[in-house]
């Protein structure tokens, strides 16, 4: 519990978030906007669940601890569901906002295409989902105490922050698959998003079994990394042409004009 | 845009609030605007104290505006200027001034009073030249965002708890009136300055872009801090627009700054939970996104302050009353969504 946690912990979980929105995103206000509009939905679905959660609280038998976990998990599982339903609704708005916007500045081309949209909304989510999981827990191990004195694991902070940096690129990663399939009309991709999103949260239910969680939870994070890299259009191609700096598109697109 | 502005105000003032306690400690001193104590003994005395205290607010800021649109409006712009003058120098000399104590006294860091004076009175005079003459256009900006999360601090001490609610319900709701309605007064003190196509005090507005460039020495005024700035925004078409080509000039009031950093406040400074804070800044941001939009496509001066104010209020409540708890019982079983 000292400023080596606290830094350390804020960096592991916002440190490839952070990175990417400053690379990427900081530089151009449109897609800042629909950053924090993913943010925004992202907080709705959130809210909606904890009120169906608190409804279904305030009416059960508060001293039962069985009954307590019972409806948690239940607020888990549907808060999940909550946010891909809000996910696939702020698709849809950002289809109609496209065309839209498309009158509006009177240009022949989008200034945003739907795989920027996808990559920045899935980014959004991340950030608020990560926010919300690990804010409090970061200000607390700023002050005083001593972690797991009463025989809890002393790994909270760590694997706190880990699954935290999970979460938030999974979200990233969901996102992109996620609007690739909708666009695509792969139905089965979108059911395979909101499972592997179940099975993260469901694999958290083992906690303190850190080990048991983490890792799983970061396989599916290789893996639905990859999927999302071929289905923004990656390849192993152009993969290396950009590690050798032989991409000419990526060369071209970079170069500022004085 | 003006992203980077309202989020460093808020960030100021939430950063403030977190670390010095100043300016959360509950003390019996109220402002005369808000005459009602709120620590009486039963609930409805404190509701009905809370509604009579944004009243009075209320009427305050109304008779203020209005006096202003009235001075404005007869030419009387030495009144302005002075009144003007007064209030930024009790913002950016004894406000900073008490700023610089608390955070001295937090650090326990000493400072004799000669070097304190020195900086003050640097930080104050290069202000108000900025503010009320000439300066670099982001040192003005710097200086504006300073001055909007110091007067934001000082309603977040000074506002007890429900009034405070109150009060930014009710000055969303004037907002929309005074600025929508035909005899409103922002309206008019907008519609008067176009008649006369001169800038609209440029130091009670804050600006993303440099206009156009006013002619003589009436450095336009800054803002008063006892009254309501006008919270309007409206877009103005930049004649040497030498920036990016988004750069519109976009003008958004510190009157709406200082009630955005009011409500951040407030959800920072009650109970010390973090999610709420970033809820209520996320909702502003979308607010303002929402306002921002709807006057790409209006292209006349809007109030900038009922959507966000709402957004806020609304995701305030729910995520104070419904999230928290949920977030509570899923961090302790260590659950993740």
């Amino acid at each position: 519990m000292t400023a080596a946690v606290f830094f350390g912990c804020t960096f592991i979980a916002f440190g490839p978030a952070i990175a990417l929105f400053l690379f990427t995103i900081a530089r151009e206000p449109l897609r800042v906007i629909f950053l924090i509009a993913g943010a925004f939905f992202w907080l709705v679905s959130l809210l909606l669940s904890s009120l169906v959660w608190f409804i279904s609280v305030q009416i059960s038998n508060k001293d039962s601890a069985v009954q307590q976990k019972g409806l948690l998990i239940f607020g888990v599982v549907l808060s999940v569901l909550l946010q891909e339903t809000f996910r696939f609704a702020y698709y849809k708005l950002l289809k109609k906002a496209n065309e839209g916007l498309l009158t509006l500045s009177q240009e022949e081309t989008m200034p945003i295409s739907i795989r920027q949209l996808a990559y920045v909304s899935g980014l959004g989510f991340g950030f608020m989902s990560g926010a919300f999981s690990v804010v409090n827990i970061l200000a607390d191990s700023v002050g005083p105490g001593t972690i797991g004195i009463h025989g809890d694991s002393q790994h909270y902070f760590l694997s706190s922050a880990f699954m935290t940096m999970a979460i938030i690129l999974l979200h990233m990663f969901w996102g992109v698959v996620f609007f690739d399939a909708c666009e695509k009309q792969q139905w089965w991709a979108v059911a395979a998003v909101v499972i592997s999103h179940l099975v993260v949260s469901c694999l958290t239910f083992q906690n303190p079994e850190y080990v048991a969680s983490l890792v799983p939870t970061y396989v599916i994070l290789f893996l639905m990394g990859i999927w999302a890299f071929y289905s923004a259009g990656g390849s192993l191609r152009n993969l290396k042409l950009c590690l050798t700096c032989k991409d000419k598109d990526f060369l071209l697109a970079n170069h500022r004009p004085r | 845009m003006l992203f980077v502005p309202v989020t460093l105000c808020m960030l100021l003032v939430v950063a403030t609030i977190k670390s010095l306690h100043f300016y959360t400690d509950k003390t019996d001193q109220q402002l005369i605007y808000t005459p009602f104590t709120e620590n009486t003994s039963s609930v409805g005395r404190r509701l009905l104290n809370s509604v009579l205290n944004a009243v009075v607010m209320i009427g305050v800021i109304v008779a203020m505006t209005v006096l202003l649109v009235f001075l404005y409006k007869y030419r009387c712009y030495k009144v302005i200027h002075g009144w003007l003058i007064l209030s930024s120098l009790l913002l950016l000399f004894w406000f900073s001034f008490m700023y610089l104590s608390e955070v001295l006294k937090t650090y326990n860091v000493a400072m004799d009073y000669p070097t304190a004076g020195v900086l003050i009175w640097n930080f104050g005079a290069v202000g108000m030249a900025c503010v009320h003459w000439k300066g670099p256009l982001a040192l003005q900006q710097a200086y504006l965002i300073v001055v909007s999360a110091l007067m934001a601090l000082v309603f977040v001490k000074y506002l007890p708890e429900w009034s405070a609610w109150l009060i930014l319900a009710l000055v969303s709701v004037y907002d929309l009136v005074a600025v929508l309605s035909p005899k409103g007064p922002l309206r008019m003190l907008v519609e008067t300055a176009q008649e006369r196509n001169e800038p609209i005090f440029p130091a009670l507005i804050y600006s993303s872009a440099m206009a156009w460039t006013t002619g003589p020495a009436d450095g336009e005024p800054g803002r008063a801090s006892d009254e309501e700035a006008e919270p309007s925004g409206r877009a103005a078409a930049a004649e040497d627009d030498d920036d990016e080509q988004e750069e519109r000039g976009v003008k958004l009031g510190l009157g709406d700054f200082i009630f955005y950093s009011v409500l951040v406040g407030k959800a920072a400074a009650g109970g010390g939970d973090w999610n709420t804070t970033a809820a209520c800044f996320v909702a502003i941001l979308i607010g303002l996104c929402v306002t921002l939009l709807l006057l790409a496509i209006f292209k006349k001066a809007l109030p900038a302050l009922p959507i966000s104010i709402t957004f806020g209020l609304i995701c305030y409540f729910a995520t104070d009353s419904l999230a928290r708890p949920f977030m509570d019982d899923l961090a302790a079983h260590h659950f993740y969504i």
